[in-house]
């Protein structure tokens, strides 16, 4: 058993939390775990990726080959289509709605829809406002990561004991509002 | 015992702790940073009061490094590649002194330039300073390599250089530890002319050094991070696979049976006994190297006609530059390709860009006004998160060379007639490698203004603390700056007429003016606020 996931996002927007909380579940699992990420420059609001690979077998290599990823999972629209070249012709592409907007020429987006919706597998939500509803607006993250989960064979007692260790150390309302965007998620 | 799950970076920094380091040296540069963050971190390194604090830059690092393994410790220094052009003089000359203590050189070099403005290869430095290289294929290589350097650097008292590059240091996984060995005690060298560079020792010094190299080979040959691989089932390619490279060998055969010999080099120099064996028993050859050529240089040295080929970077079967990958290995290995769909052309790229509020947004409108009268062309600058300035809606500065070049050249142009002659350095810069600059400007009282952006921290790296926090003043008053000539200002929207003023009262000044805009990094800021909310 393998998954290859590229994270996907602009630099800040806490796709590597997403990254360490599946690692976490992986490797309670006993699974092996690669994570490649992006540190430096490019963190200054450019895009940013992680590729995230667990299997029970030894993984060689930390990048995913182009057209081997299972799984995009961005939290930002267009940010899930700049990686398309990695993803194999039955993979997801998991994407939040709404558009983060630091440069000026942002496409039209519904353009942007358009061609993920022209994935076979996809799924499209709202995560944002997902999290406001839930009263958890810093967790869009964790939204993404419930809509994601079931595609990824995780279960929903693996990934909130992966958060409850990863945030614990923040207090119990933060776990408990992780949990409620995770649930959000994985209705959404 | 449970795994760890570290970065490359983070896994040797918690090797060298278990392996008894009593001290890192060094500058914050990327991809090599999170080395010394982790141990900054550790409750491990504090308990065993291992030094940790940061090093005004690369050179002094070193020097430093030199100087604990003098006294006997095991020490490692961590830099990125253009990092050891800055220490190139004290790392080539360790060379010569060798090790007393443990004494690891760790270089992390970026290839494909992710966050640097060059790609080099450090290889080429182990080489020319003739010493040991080491360079890990994944995180627990990494962990055990601390292990294993600091045991060869005082088997044969010889620095070793440790490898690494952009995807092993900033990829996690799983490590298992040893147990932890203690500190060295403090020893001063057996020999008291080790590290006295005069002539008559060098001499003596650089025989023995060549002589070593016999035994760093055979040491390389029966490496445990080396692999030969020579019984295979396809003679027609042999493969040699240097550090990272050899994952994406391994990535392309799924069962991880190669059909062909394989030699896996993690440990430099190369065995060249048991390279020679593969060429004679393969059709050809294919090299591997994440990074430059080098090994590929050292087997078809001038290209003779009639050999056997060998393919690598050289000869077009792999990117002569940037970092490999699995899709590329598979295409030299001559395996299908596999690609998933185009990027759609509604993507637009997202460069990184400063911050939305960032000071140094506001310092550059208020400079481009200022200068707006002598058209663009006169605003040298340096390595950091400023360097950003160059991309629109700025389009302020015009160099970006080496860190702290942008007051030299600043000089050179003001010394030759160029006015204005401005140059924008950032605060940290100015501590690693300003300083000096700024001294040759006050010996000839050369006509430049130099901006230092005072954000109050390494920003481009995460926020790191630097050496001269607070002491900008004061320094540039101690190198002889006139202090009517030292202004300071708060880089806001609403000070920008002050600003622009300040910024031409100074262009005016026939002499070195230095003009420091104050304003806290708002990442740094951010961090902060969460930690105390």
């Amino acid at each position: 058993m393998t998954k290859d996931i590229i994270l996907a996002g602009v630099g800040g927007q806490g796709i590597l939390t997403i990254a360490t909380i599946i690692g976490t579940a992986a490797v309670k699992r006993g699974w092996h775990l690669k994570q490649a990420e992006v540190h430096g420059m490019s963190q200054r609001g450019g895009d940013v990726q992680s590729h995230l690979r667990l299997s029970d077998r030894p993984i060689h290599s930390d990048l995913i080959p182009l057209g081997k990823a299972d799984m995009i999972l961005s939290v930002e629209p267009m940010e899930s289509l700049r990686y398309l070249p990695y993803l194999h012709a039955e993979g997801w592409i998991i994407a939040n709605r709404t558009p983060f907007k630091n440069i000026a020429n942002y496409p039209e987006i519904e353009n942007i829809y358009k061609e993920i919706e022209a994935i076979p597998n996809h799924v499209l939500i709202d995560a944002d406002v997902i999290a406001k509803e839930v009263k958890a607006s810093r967790a869009m993250n964790i939204v993404m990561l419930g809509a994601a989960i079931k595609h990824l064979g995780f279960t929903k007692a693996e990934i909130e004991e992966a958060i409850k260790a990863i945030f614990a150390r923040k207090g119990e309302a933060i776990v408990e509002a992780n949990y409620r965007a995770l649930q959000a998620g994985i209705d959404s | 015992m449970e795994k760890l799950m570290l970065l490359g970076d983070e896994a040797l920094a918690q090797g060298a702790l278990d392996a008894g380091v009593s001290g890192f040296y060094a500058y914050p540069g990327t991809p090599s940073t999170e080395i010394v963050e982790y141990v900054q971190r550790s409750k491990q390194a504090a308990d065993a009061g291992v030094h940790r604090t940061w090093s005004s830059n690369e050179k002094t690092a070193v020097e430093s490094a030199i100087g604990m393994s003098y006294a006997g410790k095991r020490t490692m220094t961590t830099m990125k590649h253009v990092g050891l052009n800055v220490a190139a003089d004290p790392f080539m000359n360790s060379a010569f002194t060798g090790a007393n203590g443990g004494l690891i050189v760790t270089v992390a070099d970026d290839p494909s330039m992710h966050s640097s403005q060059n790609e080099q290869d450090s290889r080429f430095y182990g080489k020319f300073a003739m010493i040991p290289v080491l360079e890990p294929s994944n995180q627990q290589e990494c962990y055990d390599m601390a292990f294993y350097g600091f045991e060869l650097s005082e088997k044969y008292h010889i620095p070793v250089m440790i490898r690494l590059t952009t995807r092993l240091s900033h990829s996690r996984s799983g490590i298992v530890r040893r147990n932890p060995l203690a500190q060295n005690p403090l020893k001063k060298p057996d020999d008291l002319f080790q590290f006295m560079l005069l002539p008559a020792i060098s001499r003596k010094k650089y025989k023995n050094l060549i002589q070593m190299q016999a035994k760093y080979t055979m040491e390389a040959v029966q490496s445990p991070f080396n692999k030969f691989d020579m019984e295979a089932s396809d003679y027609s390619m042999g493969i040699i696979a240097c550090g990272l490279a050899y994952n994406y060998l391994m990535e392309n055969y799924v069962d991880g049976k190669v059909p062909y010999p394989v030699i896996k080099i993690c440990q430099y120099p190369i065995p060249q006994d048991q390279i020679r064996e593969l060429y004679n028993k393969c059709d050809s050859l294919l090299i591997l190297e994440e990074g430059m050529p080098i090994v590929e240089e050292m087997l078809t040295g001038i290209n003779l006609q009639g050999l056997k080929p060998i393919h690598g970077r050289l000869d077009g079967t792999l990117d002569r530059d940037g970092e490999l990958n699995p899709n590329k290995v598979a295409r030299a290995l001559g395996k299908v390709d596999t690609y998933g769909k185009d990027v759609p052309e509604v993507v637009t790229s997202r460069p990184p860009a400063l911050c939305v509020g960032c000071p140094h947004s506001d310092s550059f409108y208020a400079l481009n006004d200022a200068v707006a009268e002598f058209g663009r062309g006169h605003v040298f600058s340096d390595i950091g998160c400023y360097t950003l300035g160059f991309m629109p809606p700025y389009n302020a500065i015009n160099s970006c060379v080496d860190m702290g070049a942008s007051i030299t050249m600043a000089k050179g142009a003001a010394d030759s007639g160029h006015f204005p002659a401005i140059a924008v350095i950032g605060d940290s810069t100015f501590a690693h490698s300003g300083m000096t600059g700024l001294l040759d400007c006050v010996f000839d009282n050369s006509n430049v203004v130099v901006v230092i952006l005072d954000n109050a921290t390494t920003g481009m790296t995460g926020g790191q603390d630097y050496t001269a926090a607070g002491k900008l003043e004061q320094i540039c008053e101690g190198l002889g700056v006139h202090k009517d000539h030292i202004r300071v200002f708060i880089p806001f929207k609403k000070n920008h007429d002050d600003m622009v003023r300040i910024y031409k009262e100074e262009i005016a000044y026939q002499g070195v003016s230095v003009i420091i805009p104050r304003r806290e990094c708002l990442q740094v800021l951010k961090k902060k606020n969460k930690m105390e909310g």
